[in-house]
């Protein structure tokens, strides 16, 4: 049986020293100067992609709540204009309404002025007429009759009675 | 003759792929014919095998036909009470020299040990010397931290350089193996709160054994091609360091657990907390076998289907031998990685069970 012979299964004691003495140091010295740095070095980039990938995934959130709260503004905004649109349209055409109204009034009160001044004018000027007819007739009649006919105040009156009886209206 | 010189280029070609004359060349004169012969009459697989997979005082290369013997003789140091201290080259007790009264037994038990030979030239009686030498597995195993410390050193040079910036060049190969162990061993069985602490215990033990595997499984040249995974001792000192962690780690609701698990009968204590003291010891000592088994296993392996073809003692065996070796030698590239991470793995979960909150 040669795997139970004794020089594989019982080592001397030089070799349990001399592996306790090499393994120690070979760990001692790593856990200082080799694994620490390392482990540490790892650990930090670890941490640093950590981070990026939490704060690239929060700007993320926070730029989709942005747009969200662009597109809220711009839908808020776009429902105001509406609003505000509707709202003057109204008033324009309340103002178009009242402000036909108004002129319709006014044009109608200037056209009854003017009407009145018309008939005004027009019976002044008729009086006017009235009068100047009366002289004139009264001139071509006393020019015709000569000297016939005085001027009395008696003629006169005829003369106007019968010019009021052929009124020209 | 003709066969046998077949035989020991294969054996040049196979198990060492290169030829570095003159190192620590020695010609032993009358001993090397004997043992040439001896080798050509019969071929002792299972010795073969055994002195590639154990621990040696001198790292054997080849053998060549005139019975040279190429190694590299590595530093024995002893200790005992009556003689102190000793230091010496193990060319010194090469071949089975006895050198200051020290001997390299070659039979037996004690195949391999240095033992205290007295003046009648026979094994001495009482203990024998403490040896503090730097054997094959020493040296394979302080090559592969010297070579795992410049490795992760770098690593965390280049660490500082490119500070928090994507992984370049070494990080990118090693990066995801440290990530891997963070995020799929420590993690899920420590827990995210506590895992930290015990980082680098678990990635020097990963890397450590997943170095010392790779590198035994390069036959050529040393210090590749040991077999120091598969050293029971070595093992032993990885599990008793997790065995350590765990309990020192453990907290309140591990100890209850153990001394007075909660739902057993007081009358059952006495049954149940030597059982679960065992069960304290056997999770490392399990992490110790399991290590020491699996990569000594693929050793054998790999060396069995060579042998075939010294046991055929023909060149056609060789290809197909060939063959089934790189097929091995695939198999044990999975296997030292999935060893590294079997034992990281079960690390982390005694850890993470001895200072797991309490549920009950």
């Amino acid at each position: 049986m040669i795997f139970l012979s004794n020089s594989l299964t019982s080592p001397g004691i030089g070799v349990v020293i001399w592996a306790v003495l090499i393994f120690g140091i070979f760990f001692l010295v790593l856990a200082k100067f080799g694994w620490k740095p390392i482990l540490s070095a790892v650990k930090a980039r670890d941490e640093m992609i950590k981070g990026s990938l939490a704060s690239a995934a929060k700007a993320r959130e926070e730029m989709q709540k942005l747009q969200s709260d662009n597109e809220a503004i711009l839908r808020k905004a776009r429902e105001e204009r509406e609003v505000i649109l509707k709202e003057a349209r109204e008033v324009r055409d309340k103002l178009i309404a009242e402000a036909k109204g108004k002129a319709t009034e006014e044009a109608e009160k200037i056209v009854e002025k003017a009407k009145a001044g018309i008939e005004k004018e027009k019976s002044k000027a008729l009086s006017e007429i009235h009068d100047q007819v009366t002289t004139l007739a009264i001139d071509i009649a006393s020019k015709l009759l000569g000297e016939k006919l005085s001027k009395t105040e008696e003629q006169e009156k005829l003369i106007s009675k019968y010019l009021k009886d052929i009124d020209l209206n | 003759m003709k066969t046998g010189i077949i035989k020991r280029i294969l054996i040049f070609l196979l198990l060492t792929a290169l030829y570095v004359p003159g190192f620590g060349q020695e010609d032993h004169g009358a001993a090397a014919p004997t043992e040439g012969k001896e080798s050509r009459k019969e071929f002792n697989a299972s010795e073969f095998i055994l002195d590639h997979v154990t621990d040696s005082h001198e790292w054997h290369i080849l053998t060549t036909t005139k019975g040279k013997s190429v190694a590299i003789y590595l530093p024995v140091i002893l200790y005992s009470k009556e003689k102190g201290l000793d230091l010496f080259s193990s060319r010194k007790l090469a071949h089975g020299h006895v050198y200051k009264g020290y001997k390299i037994e070659e039979e037996g038990d004690l195949k391999g040990k240095i033992v205290n030979i007295d003046e009648t030239g026979k094994i001495a009686e009482g203990r024998r010397p403490l040896d503090f030498s730097i054997t094959k597995t020493v040296l394979a195993m302080l090559c592969a931290a010297i070579i795992g410390l410049w490795i992760v050193l770098s690593l965390a040079r280049s660490y500082k350089k490119t500070g928090i910036s994507h992984p370049k060049g070494i990080q990118s190969f090693l990066e995801p193996v440290v990530l891997f162990i963070r995020d799929d061993v420590a993690i899920p069985n420590i827990g995210e709160h506590k895992y930290e602490k015990y980082m680098p215990y678990l990635l020097s033990v990963f890397f450590f054994i997943l170095l010392n595997n790779i590198m035994g499984l390069i036959p050529f040249p040393p210090p590749f091609g040991g077999n120091v995974t598969g050293n029971v001792g070595i093992t032993f000192v990885l599990a008793l360091c997790t065995f350590l962690i765990t309990q020192f780690s453990g907290n309140k609701a591990y100890w209850k657990h153990v001394f007075a698990a909660p739902g057993v009968p007081v009358w059952l204590l006495p049954i149940m907390i030597p059982v679960e003291l065992i069960g304290l010891i056997s999770k490392p000592f399990a992490l110790m076998i399991r290590l020491f088994a699996n990569i000594t296993a693929g050793h054998i392996i790999v060396l069995s289907l060579i042998c075939l073809i010294f046991i055929f003692n023909t060149v056609w065996v060789a290809p197909v031998s060939i063959l089934f070796v790189v097929f091995m030698d695939c198999i044990e590239l999975l296997v030292a990685f999935l060893q590294a991470y079997i034992f990281t793995l079960l690390s982390s979960l005694f850890i993470g069970m001895a200072t797991a909150e309490e549920h009950h």
